[in-house]
C-alpha cells in the first residue's frame, strides 16, 4: 500500500484547510452540510491509512517527501506509523463528531466557526505526519491560531483571558523546541526527524534539547504544574472546542514525547525519568483530588483529563526503569498503554464534553449544584453519561480500563510504590466521576428547570452513540488499536536502549 | 555613456518627480491627477528597476575573476566610477522598496485627500524620498550613501510636518529633525575616520585597503580582528574609531535602542499616512547602508561591529517588546513594536555570512509589508475626521468590516511570528543564522521576547474579533482598489509563509 498513487495524507491534511477557507468564506447559509461533507469525506480519507496499514513494519509508511525550503534544507515530508496513524484517525473521526455537536447549538456565524474546526483538523492531522521538524512545527504552532479564535470568539464569559493564557503558555513552550529544532538541523544537516533520531549527541546536548522538548510538550499534554492553561481554556471553550481540545490537542503532547524527545535525547530522557515520574505521579493523585472538589462540571472533566494524561507520561517514561532492569517486554507494554489511553482518552474526554454540552444547551450552566435527577427526564442521557462515566473511571470492558491496566501492569515491573501510587486512580476516578453522576444524573429531580428537560434527539443520540461503539470496541477487543502499534512501539523500545554516545 | 543606463530607475523617478512637481501647481488637488502621475512614475521605475534582477547575474560571470573583493562586489555592475553599483541585491530590494510605495500611496490617498494635505507636495516629497532609498540601496561610495540618506531625510522631515497647524506632528518634526541630524552628522564622522583610514570613499577600495592593513599578517590562524590589533596600526585604530560612529549612525536610522528615542514620537506624531511610510520603506534603505557600509566596506572589523550589533539586537527586543505592552495608542504601540523587529532584523546581520544577511534582507522585506497592512487597516478606520489611534478604535472590528479584521489577524499573527504566516519564516530564517554564527543565547533571548511581543499583538486580534463593536461606530467602507490592495496585501502574508521561497531564493541570490 505504501506505494499507493494517491498521496493520502497530504489529501487528509490539505482538503480539510482549503474546504474550511471556503466554507468560512462561502457564508452561513450552507456551511453546516457542506462542513459535514468535507469532515465525512476526510474521515472515508483516512480510512485506507488504517486498513492499508503494514502492521508488520516500524517504517514510515505511505510517505511523501518535496522540496519545500531548498536553500534551507527544510522539506515537506509526510510519513506515519503506529504511533501516528491511530492519532491521525482518531482526529478525523472526532471532527465528523464535532460538526454533528455544533449543528443547531451555533447560531452566531457558523460559517466561521465550522470552517476553523475544518481548517484546524487538517493542521492537527499535519502535525501527526510531519517528518520534518520544521513542517512539525509550523503545523504545531498553526494549530494555535484556530483554536485561539474559537476559544475568543463562540466562548464563556472570561473567555478572553482563558485563550490568551492558552496562546502565551503553549506558544511560550513552543518556541524553545524551535531553537533546540534550528540548532539540531545545523548539527545534523538536515530538518528530518529520522535523521535527528540517529544522530549522536552528548550527554550536555541532549540534555538541553530535552528540556527545550520537555517545555513544549509538557504545557501541551499538560503535565502538572504547567497544567493550569488547561482548565481555564476547556471551561470558557465552547462544547466542540473542548472536545477537540481534550480528544487531539492534548495527544499532542504525549506524541511529541514518543517521536521527540525519547528517540532524539534517550540518554537525556534516561536521566530525567525519575523526575518525570514523580511528576506524572503528582498529575494522577493531586490533580485526582482537585478534580474531586470542583463544583463546575468541564473544571471536573478538564482536571480528569490532566490525571489521565498523567498516565500517558508515566506509562512512556516508566519505560526508562524497566530499560535499567532489561526488562525489554514491559517497555512495550508501558509505552503501549499510554498509546492506547491517549486513544480511548481521546473517545471518552470528547463524549464527557459532548455530554456537558447537551445539558448546557438546555439550561444553560455547567454547575453541579444547578442539576440533579437529571435521569428522571432525560433516560436515554443518563444511561450514555453513565456509561462514559464508568468509562472514564477506568471500568473492565470500556477503553479507559485497557490503557490504565497496561500502564500500571509495566509500573509493577519497575516499582510496586509506583504501581500502588498510579493505581490509586482507580479509586479517585471512580470517586470523582461518579460522584459527579451521583449528584448531576440520579437523585431525584433537583429543581424545575430539571423537570422541564427534553431528552436527547436522534443528532445527539448518534453523536454519542458512535464515541460509545467505540469506548465499547476498543474495551473488549483492544488488539484493534494495539496491533498497529506493535512493531514501532518495540522498535522505539529498542532505539531508546541504545545509548547514543 | 553606457552605463549611465543603469542608472535608469532613478534617473526616471527623478526627473518625473520634477514633472510631478510642477503639474501639481496648476491641477485642482481634487482630481487626484497628482496621485495617479506618481502611481505611474512609480509603476515605470518599478518595471525598470525588475528588469535589472535578470540582467545581473551575467554580469556577476563576466566580473568574477575580482575574487580579492568580496563575493557580492563580483556579481555588480558599477556607473559613475563605482559610485554606484546594481547587483542581484540593490535590484531586488529596489523592487520591493517600489511594491511597498505603490502601497503605501494607495492607501493613503483617501485618508489624505479627507484631511486636504493630498496636495502635490506630499507626492512629490514622496518620491523624492524614494530616490534617496533607491540611490542608498545602490550607493557603492561612502558619498553616494550618505547622498541618498539625506534625500531621504530631509523629505522625512517635511512630511512629518504635513500638517503644519497641528502641535504634535510640528513637534514631533523638530525632534526628528534635531536627531535625525546629530545621526546625520555621526555618520560622516565616522566616514571622515573611515577615509582617513583607507585613503578612499570607494567602499570597495576601503575592503581592499583595510583587508591589506591588517590580513597580511596573519591571514587564516586568529581571524581578520586580531590581526589588525595585534600590531598597533594607526590605520586599523582610525577605522575602528570610525566604525563606533558608523554604527552609531545607522543605528540612529534604524531606530535600534538605545538611539531608539524618536522612534514612538515621530510615529505618534506624523499623520498615519507618513507613519507608515516612515515605518516600511526607509527600513530596507537602511538595511541596504548597512549591508553596504559595513559588510561591503568594513567587513574586515567583522568581529568588532558583530558583538555591537548583538548588544544593540538584545536591546531593542527587550526594550521594544515590553514597552509595547504598556502602550494605548496603537501608533505608538507599532512603533515600538518597529524597534523589536530591528531587533530581530540585526540578529540576522550578527549571524553573518551570506545565510544571516539574506535571513536580514527577508527579515525586512517580510517586515516591510507585514506592517503595511497593518497601517493600512488603520487608515482605512481612520475616516470622516476620525483618526483611528487608540486601541479601543478596533474593538469589534470584525463585525464592522470582515476583511479589514481578516487582514489585520494576519498582519498581527506574522509579526507575533506564528506560523504559517510568513513572519514565522522571516523569525526562522534570523534565528538560524544566529544559532549557525554561535550566538544562541540572542536566538534565545529572541523568542522569548517573541512571546512577549505575541501578547501585545494578539490584543489587537481580541479587540477585533472578541470585542463588540463600540455602540455608535458604524461599518467601514472602503474604495474598491483599496479594498483590493489590502486582501492582496493579506493573502501575501499568508502566500508566502506557505510558499517563502518566492522571496527567499532572491535574498539568497543577493548573497550568493
Amino acid at each position: 500500500m505504501n506505494d499507493s498513487s494517491l498521496p493520502l495524507l497530504s489529501l487528509v491534511i490539505w482538503l480539510p484547510i482549503l474546504a474550511g477557507i471556503a466554507i468560512t468564506v462561502l457564508g452561513d447559509a450552507r456551511s453546516r452540510a457542506l462542513a459535514l461533507g468535507t469532515a465525512a469525506l476526510t474521515f472515508l480519507l483516512s480510512l485506507p491509512l488504517y486498513f492499508g496499514f503494514d502492521r508488520d513494519t516500524a517504517a514510515m509508511q505511505f510517505t511523501e517527501q518535496a522540496t519545500w525550503l531548498p536553500g534551507l534544507g527544510i522539506e515537506y515530508a509526510l510519513g506515519i506509523d503506529g504511533i501516528s496513524m491511530p492519532l491521525i484517525v482518531l482526529t478525523t473521526l472526532i471532527n465528523v463528531i464535532v460538526v454533528v455537536s455544533a449543528w443547531e447549538v451555533i447560531t452566531d456565524r457558523p460559517a466561521m466557526y465550522l470552517g476553523a474546526f475544518q481548517i484546524m483538523t487538517g493542521l492537527m492531522v499535519g502535525v501527526f505526519s510531519a517528518l520534518d521538524a520544521i513542517l512539525f512545527y509550523v503545523f504545531f504552532e498553526a494549530t494555535l491560531i484556530p483554536m485561539f479564535l474559537i476559544i475568543g470568539i463562540w466562548g464563556g464569559p472570561r473567555r478572553v483571558y482563558a485563550t490568551i493564557k492558552f496562546f502565551l503558555y503553549t506558544f511560550l513552550g513552543s518556541v524553545f523546541m524551535l531553537v533546540a529544532l534550528i540548532w539540531m538541523g545545523r548539527e545534523a544537516g538536515s530538518f528530518s526527524v529520522l535523521d535527528m533520531h540517529e544522530m549522536a549527541l552528548g550527554a550536555e546536548a541532549q540534555l538541553l534539547i530535552f528540556l527545550a522538548f520537555l517545555a513544549a510538550f509538557a504545557v501541551k499534554i499538560p503535565m502538572w504544574p504547567v497544567h493550569t492553561w488547561l482548565p481555564d481554556a476547556h471551561v470558557e471553550a465552547p462544547t466542540a472546542g473542548s472536545a477537540v481540545l481534550a480528544a487531539i490537542m492534548l495527544k499532542m503532547g504525549g506524541y511529541g514525547f514518543l517521536r521527540f524527545s525519547l528517540p532524539i535525547t534517550p540518554d537525556a530522557s534516561a536521566r530525567m525519568d525519575t523526575f518525570m515520574i514523580a511528576i506524572s505521579l503528582i498529575a494522577i493523585v493531586y490533580i485526582g483530588f482537585v478534580a474531586l472538589v470542583q463544583r463546575d462540571m468541564k473544571k471536573l472533566i478538564a482536571y480528569s483529563s490532566i490525571s489521565h494524561m498523567g498516565f500517558v507520561t508515566l506509562g512512556i517514561f516508566i519505560a526508562f526503569r524497566l530499560i535499567a532492569n532489561d526488562d525489554g517486554a514491559g517497555v512495550a507494554l508501558g509505552m503501549e498503554g499510554a498509546m492506547v489511553q491517549m486513544i480511548s482518552h481521546g473517545f471518552i474526554s470528547a463524549a464527557m464534553f459532548l455530554c456537558v454540552g447537551v445539558m448546557y444547551d438546555r439550561i444553560h450552566s455547567r454547575e453541579i449544584a444547578d442539576y440533579g435527577g437529571v435521569m428522571n427526564t432525560m433516560p436515554l442521557f443518563g444511561a450514555f453519561m453513565i456509561f462514559f462515566a464508568l468509562a472514564n473511571a477506568g471500568l473492565p470492558g470500556t477503553s479507559g480500563f485497557v490503557g490504565e491496566f497496561m500502564v500500571i501492569l509495566g509500573s509493577f515491573r519497575a516499582s510496586f510504590w509506583i504501581a500502588f501510587l498510579a493505581a490509586l486512580t482507580l479509586i479517585l476516578g471512580a470517586a470523582y466521576t461518579l460522584w459527579m453522576v451521583k449528584r448531576v444524573i440520579l437523585g431525584p429531580v433537583g429543581n424545575e428547570k430539571v423537570a422541564a428537560l427534553t431528552d436527547i434527539g436522534r443528532r445527539e443520540f448518534w453523536m454519542l452513540g458512535v464515541l460509545a461503539l467505540f469506548v465499547l470496541l476498543v474495551g473488549v477487543w483492544p488488539n484493534l488499536i494495539g496491533s498497529v502499534m506493535h512493531a514501532s512501539v518495540e522498535n522505539l523500545a529498542e532505539h531508546i536502549s541504545r545509548p547514543k554516545y | 555613456m553606457d552605463n549611465l543606463a543603469l542608472a535608469s530607475p532613478e534617473i526616471f523617478l527623478l526627473s518625473a518627480a520634477c514633472a510631478v512637481l510642477v503639474v501639481g501647481l496648476f491641477v485642482d488637488a481634487e482630481r487626484q491627477l497628482v496621485y495617479w502621475l506618481s502611481q505611474a512614475t512609480l509603476v515605470v521605475t518599478l518595471f525598470l528597476a525588475f528588469s535589472q534582477i535578470g540582467g545581473v547575474d551575467v554580469s556577476g560571470a563576466a566580473a568574477s575573476e575580482e575574487a580579492a573583493v568580496g563575493e557580492r562586489l563580483r556579481a555588480s555592475m558599477t556607473a559613475f566610477t563605482g559610485a554606484y553599483a546594481v547587483d542581484a541585491m540593490s535590484a531586488t530590494l529596489k523592487s520591493w522598496l517600489l511594491v511597498v510605495v505603490l502601497g503605501v500611496l494607495l492607501y493613503s490617498r483617501d485618508y489624505l485627500s479627507e484631511r486636504r494635505i493630498a496636495r502635490g507636495e506630499y507626492y512629490v516629497l514622496v518620491l523624492f524620498a524614494v530616490a534617496g532609498m533607491m540611490i542608498m540601496v545602490s550607493g557603492q561610495n561612502l558619498l553616494t550613501v550618505y547622498l541618498g540618506l539625506e534625500l531621504l531625510a530631509l523629505s522625512q522631515y517635511a512630511m512629518v510636518a504635513l500638517l503644519r497647524d497641528d502641535g504634535r506632528a510640528s513637534e514631533a518634526a523638530m525632534k526628528f529633525f534635531v536627531l535625525g541630524s546629530l545621526a546625520s552628522g555621526m555618520l560622516l564622522y565616522g566616514m571622515s575616520m573611515v577615509y582617513g583610514a583607507s585613503g578612499s570613499l570607494d567602499l570597495g577600495v576601503i575592503r581592499e585597503t583595510l583587508a591589506l592593513g591588517g590580513l597580511d599578517r596573519d591571514p587564516d590562524a586568529v581571524g581578520n580582528a586580531v590581526a589588525l590589533t595585534s600590531g598597533f596600526d594607526e590605520r586599523a585604530v582610525g577605522a575602528r574609531f570610525g566604525l563606533v560612529f558608523i554604527v552609531v549612525g545607522i543605528a540612529f536610522k534604524l531606530g535600534a535602542v538605545p538611539f531608539h528615542m524618536w522612534v514612538p514620537d515621530v510615529y505618534e506624531g506624523a499623520p498615519t499616512s507618513v507613519t507608515m511610510f516612515i515605518s516600511t520603506a526607509p527600513k530596507l534603505a537602511a538595511f541596504a547602508m548597512l549591508i553596504r557600509l559595513l559588510v561591503d566596506g568594513l567587513e574586515v572589523l567583522n568581529a568588532d561591529w558583530q558583538q555591537m550589533l548583538a548588544i544593540l539586537s538584545a536591546l531593542s527586543m527587550i526594550v521594544g517588546n515590553l514597552v509595547a505592552i504598556a502602550q494605548t495608542n496603537v501608533k505608538r504601540m507599532l512603533a515600538y513594536s518597529t524597534i523589536s523587529h530591528v531587533g530581530f532584523l540585526l540578529m540576522g546581520i550578527v549571524g553573518a555570512g551570506p545565510a544571516g544577511y539574506s535571513a536580514a534582507m527577508f527579515y525586512a522585506i517580510t517586515y516591510a509589508f507585514t506592517t503595511l497592512a497593518a497601517f493600512g487597516v488603520l487608515l482605512a478606520l481612520s475616516r470622516g475626521g476620525h483618526e483611528a489611534v487608540t486601541l479601543d478604535d478596533l474593538a469589534g472590528l470584525a463585525r464592522r468590516n470582515t476583511l479589514l479584521a481578516v487582514v489585520m489577524l494576519l498582519a498581527m499573527i506574522s509579526l507575533a511570528g506564528v506560523p504559517p504566516t510568513v513572519g514565522f519564516y522571516a523569525k526562522l530564517v534570523v534565528l538560524k543564522a544566529a544559532i549557525g554564527a554561535g550566538y544562541t543565547w540572542l536566538a534565545i533571548l529572541g523568542v522569548i521576547m517573541s512571546v512577549i511581543g505575541a501578547f501585545y499583538y494578539l490584543r489587537i486580534v481580541k479587540l477585533a474579533f472578541f470585542d463588540e463593536p463600540a455602540p455608535l461606530s458604524a461599518e467601514v467602507a472602503t474604495a474598491g482598489d483599496v479594498t483590493a490592495g489590502l486582501a492582496v496585501n493579506g493573502l501575501a502574508v499568508v502566500v508566502l509563509g506557505v510558499f517563502p521561497g518566492l522571496v527567499m531564493t532572491a535574498c539568497l541570490a543577493a548573497f550568493a
